[in-house]
């Protein structure tokens, strides 16, 4: 992969991106994420988060799940902004964004979550167009009008900004955890110390996450887009030894050119469809618990 | 072990369903059990390490097809080192019903697993697909298992709009035991409900409201369906809260 | 700041929007029965809009909707996470979504209030939320809140004392009030109220409108005047029951 495109680069004196990456990570953005606990709220109500054990496990179990998921879609939102605007062609844009959300849609089943996830991607559109004003910020606004997921929203905001996917993934999975970190420090009263120390030791974790969200965009195996109604179910099967199917497949014809030129459009979202779901049922049964509960401090 | 079975249906005549094909491959072993009705019989272990196992399901417009199991399935791991993998893919045509309701998958100490489903819809097919996954058998600490679930649906068109893509991870250290994936459970199970009687209303731009209880929740995704999800510390209770959860589901659907 | 009113925010919309009023202070200080009293007073004549930061969720939308002053649906609650001095001035963005929620929903209005969750003296509105913002103190807090000064008493464009009924019970002297809120206040106008006494109070009423009038005389009124469904063509609400504005301070006898 380039590091034009995936950041990896190891350049002295880093990379354009790092300053923005700074703004758009830190908590003091203000764009509405102060009032998200991404489940922690409820987690602390239903005593499975008591002290810094239980949530360190739960930062680890979302930064695996929600993080990296979010994470990879951001990376796609990043790539997207970069490389897919070009004057004249913003309705086939609009309808990759629409694409790029209803995937995060798919990845998404709890409707709380998905309610919560727009809320906090209208807000950052809100807050990203000005700051970074740019045409595809404003296709994005137009082309999801609710609001996309908000981490669409953050590659995108990402790429205006001047950061590669790495450094939107790097955001989103950052983000993952601080939110329902800092959550807990004040509805728990823990040490902040304590807290900032854990994250601390996720740091690696947010390394990894970022680099695999990076991978997934160019691991795309699942071909969903030929319409499967159309040819043999088993058809994949026939071509090679079954079970060789899914992200850890081993089908490399199929992925999109690293470093694609920009604007090779038909090509932009096909390794979407794969671009890792991990799903934490724990936190979509908290979403939706947090939801119902009236005396709430937090948005989500 | 690498095995490949296949199922088919076609409309009878008569209307009704027709097994049009029915090919076994074991250990994979079909059975029909009624009409439109297919058991998968387990002829032999496993799956065991290194087996690669797929399964091809197509229900043909109009039909209707119901598979279950005849007991759970015990992933193990295999004398040879290697993963394990069951793959399924299956499509659901116009006005067809898929109903898959198979037995727990229980992954057993040292076990290296991988499951993979693809499920395709059109427009106006109704699916029913349970999923329910045991960490361990009793006392066990459960081997590693990758499951990743795909559905589509199709519209008339051939255009896709992916309905729920999720991957579950098991055995792994980040994610067992944290209070945001499994919690104390040692199971967890899902069941996908999806058809036309799951559509959002054509205004509803507010998202419908999930149902919840104790361990479970009937959750209405963004397209036309509602996951089922359930939490347990055992296969009994688990598979209690999935169907209040399926309940609830066929609850959540609209009358048109 | 009540001196510098050039606008920061992002153009209004073609031919305006209401006027954003913050409303902040203290716990218990009466922020929400003011908020009450307003709605019941400037009901009839403006059209409003409501959003509330509590604590938790809904608790002064709740009461609000108890009240009956105004239609439930034009009230939206918005969750602070434990911070809602964030949620009014470092972090506006929930805030600003959701007046901007009520403009599109029921717009044009001619006034959205934002009252905050209960907060410390140093809590303000940013002027990027709040056109215009009142500071609500007690005088149960003791009668020398305002030498304390702190940015929500010195620089409010309204600073209201409330529960001047009490004064005498808690050995609160108006008196004094009155002389140290307008020494830190540079001029800046002090209304003493017991809304507990005065349900429509009046005098901040009269003053709100005021605002709106200038608000509209300077943006053009929301929406296009001629089609201003309360009539007021010379872009002035007024309240034929209302007495004159209170005269400040207003210590009670």
């Amino acid at each position: 992969m380039d590091d034009r495109s995936h950041g990896d680069g190891h350049r002295p004196g880093g990379g354009p991106g790092d300053a923005a990456l700074l703004l758009l990570a830190d908590s003091r953005l203000p764009a509405g994420g102060h009032a998200h606990s991404g489940g922690a709220e409820e987690a602390v109500r239903l005593g499975t988060i008591t002290d810094a054990g239980d949530l360190a496990r739960f930062l680890r179990g979302r930064l695996a799940t929600a993080g990296l998921v979010t994470a990879a879609l951001a990376a796609a939102a990043c790539e997207l902004a970069r490389t897919g605007h070009h004057p004249g062609r913003e309705e086939d844009l609009a309808t990759l964004w629409r694409q790029l959300d209803a995937e995060a849609d798919a990845r998404t089943a709890s409707p709380a979550q998905r309610e919560a996830g727009r809320t906090q991607g209208r807000l950052l559109l809100r807050t990203a167009r000005r700051m970074w004003p740019s045409p595809a910020l404003d296709t994005l606004g137009v082309a999801v009008p609710e609001g996309a997921h908000h981490p669409v929203v953050l590659g995108a905001a990402a790429a205006a900004a001047g950061c590669v996917p790495y450094q939107a993934a790097l955001a989103a999975a950052y983000t993952a955890v601080t939110g329902p970190a800092t959550a807990a420090v004040r509805l728990l009263g823990l040490d902040p110390v304590t807290v900032h120390r854990l994250l601390a030791d996720l740091a690696p974790a947010l390394n990894d996450a970022a680099h695999a969200a990076c991978a997934s965009l160019i691991d795309s195996v699942v071909t969903d887009d030929a319409d499967p109604l159309a040819v043999d179910p088993c058809g994949d099967d026939r071509r090679r030894p079954p079970g060789g199917i899914g992200p850890d497949g081993d089908d490399a014809t199929s992925s999109p050119e690293p470093g694609s030129a920009p604007g090779a459009g038909p090509c932009r979202g096909a390794g979407w469809p794969a671009l890792p779901g991990h799903a934490a049922p724990a936190l979509d049964l908290l979403a939706e618990g947090h939801l119902k509960n009236a005396m709430k401090l937090f948005v989500s | 072990m690498i095995a490949r079975a296949l199922l088919r249906t076609s409309a009878a005549p008569a209307g009704g369903t027709r097994l049009e094909t029915m090919r076994s491959d074991p250990p994979l072993t079909l059975r029909q059990t009624g009409p439109g009705r297919v058991h998968l019989v387990a002829t032999g272990a496993g799956p065991l390490g290194g087996d690669r196992l797929a399964l091809g399901v197509d229900v043909a417009p109009g039909t209707s097809l119901e598979i279950r199991s005849v007991g759970a399935t015990l992933v193990l791991p295999g004398h040879v080192p290697g993963e394990s993998s069951m793959t399924v893919h299956a499509r659901v045509g116009a006005g067809a019903t898929l109903r898959f309701l198979p037995e727990p998958t229980v992954l057993a100490a040292g076990c290296s697993h991988r499951m993979t489903v693809r499920l395709s819809l059109a427009p106006d097919a109704t699916v029913v697909w349970r999923e329910e996954i045991v960490f361990g058998r009793h006392g066990e600490r459960p081997g590693r298992c990758h499951t990743r679930f795909d559905a589509t649906v199709f519209d008339t068109t051939g255009a896709g709009r992916p309905l729920l893509r999720q991957d579950l991870v098991v055995g792994d250290g980040h994610t067992d035991g944290s209070p945001a994936v499994y919690g104390d459970a040692r199971c967890v199970g899902s069941t996908l409900v999806a058809g036309p009687e799951w559509r959002t209303q054509p205004d509803g731009k507010d998202e419908r409201r999930a149902e919840t209880g104790d361990g479970w929740a009937a959750l209405p995704l963004a397209g036309p369906g509602v996951l089922s999800s359930a939490l347990a510390a055992d296969a009994v209770e688990l598979r209690r809260r999935l169907e209040r959860a399926e309940d609830a589901a066929l609850r959540l659907a609209v009358a048109w | 700041m009540g001196a510098i009113h050039d606008d920061l925010h992002e153009a209004a919309a073609p031919g305006g929007r209401a006027l954003r009023l913050g409303i902040g202070g203290p716990v218990g200080s009466g922020k929400t029965a003011l908020v009450a009293a307003l709605c019941r007073t400037l009901g009839p004549s403006l059209r409003l809009g409501v959003v509330t930061n509590d604590i938790y969720t809904t608790e002064d939308a709740d009461f609000l909707r108890r009240a009956g002053v105004i239609d439930p649906e034009r009230i939206m609650a918005v969750q602070t996470g434990c911070c809602p001095h964030t949620a009014i001035r470092d972090d506006i963005a929930a805030n600003l979504d959701a007046v901007e929620t009520l403009e599109e929903r029921f717009g044009p209005l001619d006034l959205v209030i934002v009252e905050s969750g209960g907060d410390n003296l140093t809590a303000t509105f940013s002027r990027g939320l709040a056109d215009r913002q009142i500071f609500v103190l007690d005088v149960s807090g003791g009668d020398k809140v305002p030498r304390k000064g702190g940015p929500g008493v010195t620089s409010a464009d309204l600073l209201v004392i409330n529960k001047t009924d009490l004064a005498p019970l808690v050995g609160a002297d108006l008196t004094v009030m009155s002389r140290d809120a307008a020494a830190v206040r540079e001029g800046r106008p002090v209304l003493f109220t017991s809304i507990r006494e005065d349900k429509s109070a009046h005098s901040v009423a009269e003053w709100a409108a005021e605002m709106v009038a200038a608000w509209w005389h300077q943006h053009g009124p929301a929406g296009h005047a001629h089609e201003h469904p309360h009539g007021h063509p010379d872009g002035h609400p007024h309240h034929e029951d209302d007495p004159e504005p209170a005269v400040l301070p207003a210590g009670r006898e």
